[in-house]
């Protein structure tokens, strides 16, 4: 890298931060304008979500971005966003009950957010080039790389077992339908994608010690070519087993491929903790853990659609 | 059944709403006997807590019978005359194990949403937001009990539900406020707030040993309660007089050695600008929250003293005295209060007849009456302390 290079880095790095802390005041603080102006509903619901998960996020992200502190780590959080944001405006694109007016002004608004979300990726991909942060997401130009942590008031031997018997997979993790076991280390497993689309694909269990780690990495003519550890730790003092996961995902092109990268795609690293707390509420409370609210459990999703605090019906 | 909701700002309604039903292997569902309105439902009330959404059920002091179980339920049968503490736990992570239930690990489904917020996620609560569970909360006729085997505390009949019911929040909350300050012998107190959970905050300190202790509050039937049920030793009307003056002389220019933060968020303030400063920084959202009573009793606090928050804080506060915090070695302790450690011990002290939490009841109302209810104790209307509602 030329010193000049990453000073033009360091300005687009810089610029951005400033325009975080723009935006997310903006929504902070005016988040029924915000609301009008990327032409969605302004109902009080949409105005928190706008106000505490925007806003704040914005803020958060900007905030950190001029901490220098791990700015990799914050540009990827900054695409993260991006694509909650889009995931909105998509909605609000989508809703039949838009005037015109309303669609103008979120096609706009996705424009800036697209045009935003460009920036975000090239800063935080050169970043991660100059060796900002040890390269955390060097393997996620052309794919999705997560990681996730938890830790289970659970014994080590316990926590493995479950994870390591793959049917078990689908209790927690939210996107599975189902795993099979087909033997001698292999398993097919089923993810229903959006609008009933089922994507199915083998995968087999490339490494493992007891009580230590599991890998696993889809074969054969995968439509996900994706692969995944898990490490477990007894956690110090007694506090039980700590785990740390690892997932990457190649989604394919085309249009299964944009099926697969919208499965996995929204929210990534939201999805792996839901489903890691899902992993820990089996474990350590024997069911996942359901409210009103989110009556499926802790889902990425339900972030930006939650039912009332009403009881279901269904 | 009827059940109050919220349909925006300062805006409730009690509504035909659906049963609730079994969720989890381990819920129970209650038929509610009585429930109350806490200092909590007002900064909802208020709008000043995010992520809530029009119809969600409010409410989370409430008991009654248990009238459904479900399949792992083993504690709990139908027929069992229960408090259920706010705070909704598992029993079994490490929080749980550490008594720490308001912090509970599995409770909050949208643990997610809160950590956008606060960092790290605390426990779900009754009827307090999406980002604390989603759950809907007890002014209504049944409620959904999560984890029914570890919350719900039983009762025998002989109690009156008046007498019991504050052990779902505010007696504990007041309790741990005082419990908090670890007091030694000659220490005094002071209280900011005569609401019902200073009242309680007030009355724990004296049952723990506080040599004195001074409420601090600016409505005068507030504290008078506090003199004459709760036990205050000297009462500071903040309208009439200077607080941080009238503390100093109090206590001979040391300070008390325990603060307790029993206001919150909302905190009133004569002095203009420091107010109008606070409002509007809190309107346009670049501070969530009013910190003038715990900016206060920072200040007043003896050197080496401890600031107990049990107020409860959304977000962000501004013109944090942080320096007179760090030089005078002062100790902050905090937090929703883990309201299931405190139960049995507390049911005890009232069977033993050393406290009789129904002190603090100026106002019986049906569930009918709640959006009375609301505004009538948000602007301390008719001498309203707390109002007790029956479905
Ligand atoms: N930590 C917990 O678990 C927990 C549980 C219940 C309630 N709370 C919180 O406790 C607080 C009080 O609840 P409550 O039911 O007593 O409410 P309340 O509204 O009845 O009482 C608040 C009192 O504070 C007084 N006050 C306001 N500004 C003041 C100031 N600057 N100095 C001194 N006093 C001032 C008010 O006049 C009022 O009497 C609320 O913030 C509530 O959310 C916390
Ligand atoms: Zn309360
Ligand atoms: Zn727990």
């Amino acid at each position: 890298m030329s010193v000049g290079s990453s000073d033009g880095t360091r300005r687009l790095v810089d610029g951005l931060g400033w325009f975080s802390l723009g935006l997310g005041s903006a929504q902070l603080v005016a988040p029924g304008v915000m609301n009008r102006l990327v032409g969605a509903d302004d109902d009080a619901v949409s105005r928190a979500v706008q106000r505490w998960l925007g806003g704040a996020r914005e803020v958060a992200a900007g905030v950190g971005i001029e901490l220098r502190r791990r700015p990799v780590r914050w540009l990827w959080a900054r695409v993260a966003g991006d694509v909650l944001d889009l995931t909105m405006l998509g909605a609000v694109l989508g809703s039949p009950r838009r005037g015109r007016g309303g669609r103008r002004r979120a096609v706009v608004a996705t424009a800036a957010v697209v045009g935003v979300t460009v920036a975000d990726v090239v800063a935080a991909v050169r970043l991660s080039r100059d060796g900002g942060e040890g390269g955390e997401r060097d393997k996620a130009v052309g794919g999705i790389d997560v990681k996730g942590y938890i830790t289970v008031n659970r014994p080590v031997g316990v926590v493995f077992a479950y994870w390591q018997d793959v049917e078990n997979l689908p209790r927690f993790m939210a996107h599975l339908q189902s795993v099979r076991s087909l033997g001698g280390g292999r398993s097919r497993w089923r993810a229903a994608g959006p609008a009933g689309v089922e994507v199915e694909w083998d995968a087999e269990i490339s490494g493992e010690r007891i009580d230590e780690f599991i890998a696993w990495r889809s074969v054969g003519a995968a439509s996900v070519d994706n692969s995944g550890e898990v490490e477990f730790r007894a956690a110090p003092g007694g506090r039980g087993t700590e785990i740390r996961v690892r997932l990457t995902y190649h989604p394919p092109a085309g249009k299964l491929g944009a099926t697969v990268a919208k499965l996995f795609g929204e929210a990534p690293e939201q999805q792996v903790r839901d489903d890691l707390r899902r992993f820990k509420q089996v474990l350590e409370t024997g069911e996942v853990v359901r409210s009103e609210g989110s009556p499926e459990g802790p889902r990425a999703r339900r972030q930006v659609f939650q039912r009332p605090a009403q009881p279901v019906t269904s | 059944m009827r059940a109050t909701t919220w349909m925006g700002k300062t805006h409730v309604e009690v509504q035909d709403v659906p049963d609730p039903k079994i969720l989890n292997s381990r819920d129970a569902i209650v038929q509610i006997t009585s429930t109350a309105i806490c200092g909590s439902d007002l900064h909802l009330y208020n709008g000043f807590i995010p992520t809530m959404r029009k119809g969600d059920i409010l409410g989370h002091e409430f008991m009654g019978e248990v009238v459904e179980t479900g399949p792992a339920v083993t504690r709990l049968k139908v027929g069992d005359r229960v408090v259920v503490p706010f705070p909704i736990a598992c029993g079994h992570c490490g929080a749980c194990e550490r008594g720490l239930t308001s912090v509970c690990e599995n409770s909050n489904p949208n643990a997610g949403m809160a950590e956008k917020i606060m960092g790290r996620s605390p426990c779900g609560i009754f009827g307090y937001s999406h980002m604390l569970g989603g759950y809907p909360g007890g002014q209504a006729e049944y409620a959904r009990v999560p984890f029914a085997d570890v919350g719900p505390l039983k009762i025998d009949d002989g109690i009156p539900d008046e007498q019991v019911l504050f052990l779902s929040d505010i007696l504990p909350t007041g309790y741990m406020g005082a419990d908090m300050c670890d007091l030694t012998p000659g220490d005094v107190v002071a209280v900011w707030g005569a609401g019902p959970v200073g009242q309680f905050a007030i009355a724990s300190a004296r049952l723990l040993g506080a040599e004195r202790v001074i409420a601090i509050d600016r409505f005068g039937y507030r504290l008078q309660m506090a003199k004459d049920k709760a036990g205050a030793t000297d009462v500071i009307n903040y309208e009439e007089t200077s607080v941080l003056e009238t503390l100093d002389e109090l206590t001979a220019g040391r300070g008390p050695d325990a603060c307790i933060d029993a206001v919150g968020m909302e905190s009133h303030i004569d002095v203009g600008p420091l107010h109008a400063y606070d409002r509007a920084k809190q309107v346009v959202r670049a501070e969530t929250d009013r910190p003038h009573a715990l900016r206060e009793a920072i200040m007043a606090c003896a050197n080496g003293g401890v600031i107990s928050v049990i107020g409860v804080y959304g977000g962000f506060v501004d013109k944090f005295p942080m320096g007179p915090f760090m030089n005078r070695s002062l100790r902050m302790r905090t937090g929703q209060c883990h309201v299931h450690r405190y139960m049995a011990p507390l049911l005890q002290r009232i069977q033993a007849g050393q406290i009789d939490p129904s002190f603090v009841i100026t106002h019986r109302m049906t569930l009918q009456d709640a959006p009375r209810g609301y505004q009538m104790f948000r602007d301390k209307q008719d001498d309203c302390e707390k109002i007790v509602l029956s479905p």
